[in-house]
């Protein structure tokens, strides 16, 4: 069988009037909903710590000692079920050609004036950036955070390098929230994106606006024969 | 209780057998860790120093017996390594340690001994204080003591990491962290610190910080006339002096001492990351939720329409190619 180039082996339409497509299979969607219950977690205790305005913040964890113990503990579920999700998503979120056209037009993205733009595979250079982004901003702030972890690796860099790596988790928080109100808002902006986590599906108008290629080869494989 | 204690100007006196009030209280603190706008006390207490003359030392380590007696803490038995340090570093348990250098002086060839009370400085620009996120965890009187509040405090290392000096440590036992309080306990009720107490040759001292400098002066002077001729007083400006502070004799080369840092100063990355960080960072943030918020609420939503739904029947019965070709 060949690899689907646009979509994954189990991306498949599941009805045809209306059309429905399965995006996301149950493990990767409840894998997704621990990410994402971690980093909100994460970014309410770490930003009790931030700024003195939010250290109410560690109310909702039962205090100060019990927010600054759980933190990194949730740090650390949630790179372990990101790099899970990484291992399933890396492939179709590599740069193609596509996502050069896409960026140039991006006035259209923003206005939603889709059909001035390029057909796209299973995904646009936008939830690509969010993609690589958060690669990115977890790997920094997982080795940044061992950095500081008093309570296990008090010992493990010298004060100077502390300084340091306690600066660079700072920023890169703040750039990972960042991206994640990007994240957030782009699902809710774009009608008919959550359903992909919540039941798994999207409709065959979502798929046919936003990300043709993909639908296109869904279709070719359901014709010729069922890929599984 | 009768009387409120005095200020204490030396710790060579005896406490009274009266019970007297406390005398260091809540409102004269004038640093809260994590807190904007602390209300100025009325009264201004005079500042007060400890004073370590390093030349005077006999490294009988009768200091860190009496900081351990007095705090009742209890540091571990630990191995003899073949080193005098004992135990090997601050600990949660030991505020304080003597820690010695064999240093050959270029000048004369000699082997000098050096012995320095290590422990917190009591800065008068507290690095730790700074850094700490607790409110209420890290407090500065307006005597220049430094103290920390383990009720409030966290155990995120923070000080450690604010701290010119590597001085707070944290508790594996109680996660809270741990330093020379300037035994502001004692000094509350009229007392000096244990460790200037106990110490036989008067090489720790303590009072006011103005006749400490006076002191320190002439036992500069002292040394100098007997050929040190840059011995001077380790105050250091970049944290806005200390109160606790040394004459050395070799004033000129404070890092011979076992790593006393030359020039001290809070660390530019800490300055950096809790000062514009913080504020940009935050407002960043702020921006961009609201932002999202609002545009969320009133932006034209990007919605799938009908035709589209119908082209997606199309192309699917197709098998995958419409107008524009097969992929
Ligand atoms: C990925 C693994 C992570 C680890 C191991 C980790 C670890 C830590 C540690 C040890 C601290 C110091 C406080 C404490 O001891 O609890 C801290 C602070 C912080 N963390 Fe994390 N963290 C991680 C991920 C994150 C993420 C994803 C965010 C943001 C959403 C975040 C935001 C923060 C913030 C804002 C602070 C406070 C920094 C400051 O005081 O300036 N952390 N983190
Ligand atoms: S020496 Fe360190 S712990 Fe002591 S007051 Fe200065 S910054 Fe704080
Ligand atoms: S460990 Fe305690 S005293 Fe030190 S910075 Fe954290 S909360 Fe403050
Ligand atoms: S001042 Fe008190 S707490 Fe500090 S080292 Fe001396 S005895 Fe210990």
């Amino acid at each position: 069988m060949v690899r689907p180039v646009y979509s994954e082996p189990g991306d498949r339409i599941e009805s045809t009037r209306p059309v429905t497509v399965s995006r996301y299979r149950g493990f990767i969607r409840a894998n997704h909903w621990v990410t994402a219950l971690s980093l909100i977690l994460l970014l309410l205790s770490g930003l009790a710590f931030f700024h003195p305005s939010l250290y109410f913040l560690t109310g909702l964890f039962g205090g100060g000692q019990t927010a600054r113990w759980l933190h990194p503990i949730i740090g650390v579920v949630l790179f372990v079920s990101f790099m899970v999700m990484f291992i399933q998503l890396w492939r179709l979120n590599l740069p193609t050609p596509d996502d050069k056209a896409w960026l140039n037009q991006i006035g259209d993205v923003v206005k939603g004036n889709e059909e001035n733009l390029p057909e796209l595979g299973k995904y646009n250079a936008g939830q690509k950036f969010i993609f690589w982004g958060m690669t990115l901003l977890i790997v920094v702030l997982i080795v940044s955070g061992i950095m500081i972890w008093e309570q296990f690796f008090g010992e493990l860099v010298s004060i100077p390098t502390r300084r340091w790596a306690v600066l660079t988790h700072a920023l890169a928080a703040v750039a990972i929230i960042l991206v994640f109100i990007l994240h957030v808002y782009a699902a809710f902006w774009t009608r008919g994106t959550l359903r992909a986590m919540t039941r798994g599906t999207v409709t065959g108008g979502w798929a046919y606006r936003h990300h043709r290629k993909w639908l296109r080869e869904l279709a070719g494989r359901r014709q010729n024969g069922p890929a599984e | 209780m009768s009387e409120t204690a005095p200020q204490p100007k030396t710790a060579a006196s005896n406490p009274p057998v009266q019970p007297i009030a406390s005398n260091l209280l809540p409102s004269d603190v004038v640093r809260i860790s994590a807190t904007k706008d602390v209300p100025q006390p009325d009264r201004q207490l005079t500042k007060v120093a400890k004073l370590i003359d390093v030349s005077k030392c006999i490294g009988c380590k009768a200091c860190q017996s009496a900081c351990i007696e007095w705090n009742d803490t209890k540091p571990e038995v630990e191995t003899n390594v073949g080193v005098y340090e004992n135990p090997h570093d601050l600990t949660p348990n030991m505020f304080t340690l003597m820690r010695f250098t064999e240093w050959v002086n270029p000048e004369t060839d000699n082997l000098e001994w050096l012995i320095r009370k290590d422990g917190c400085m009591h800065c008068e620009d507290p690095g730790c204080l700074k850094a700490c996120p607790a409110p209420g965890a890290i407090v500065q009187y307006s005597n220049g003591i430094v103290d920390f509040i383990h009720e409030n405090c966290i155990g995120c290392g923070y000080c450690v990491t604010g701290c010119p000096f590597d001085i707070p440590r944290i508790s594996k036992v109680d996660h809270k962290s741990y330093k020379c309080t300037l035994c502001s306990d004692r000094v509350a009720v009229g007392q000096g610190p244990a460790c200037a107490k106990a110490c036989p040759t008067q090489a720790i001292v303590f009072g006011t910080k103005e006749d400490m400098i006076a002191h320190a002066n002439e036992r500069v002077e002292d040394l100098k006339s007997r050929g040190y001729e840059n011995a001077g007083i380790y105050d250091p400006a970049g944290v806005g002096g200390t109160h606790v502070f040394y004459v050395l004799h070799h004033a000129d080369k404070p890092s011979i001492y076992e790593k006393l840092p030359d020039d001290p100063r809070i660390s530019p990355v800490v300055e950096g990351w809790k000062g514009v960080t913080k504020t940009a960072g935050l407002a960043v943030m702020g921006v961009a939720a609201v932002g999202a918020a609002i545009h969320g609420i009133f932006a034209r939503a990007n919605k799938v329409d009908e035709h589209e739904e119908k082209e997606a029947e199309k192309l699917v019965s197709s098998g995958g190619s419409d107008d524009r070709g097969a992929v």
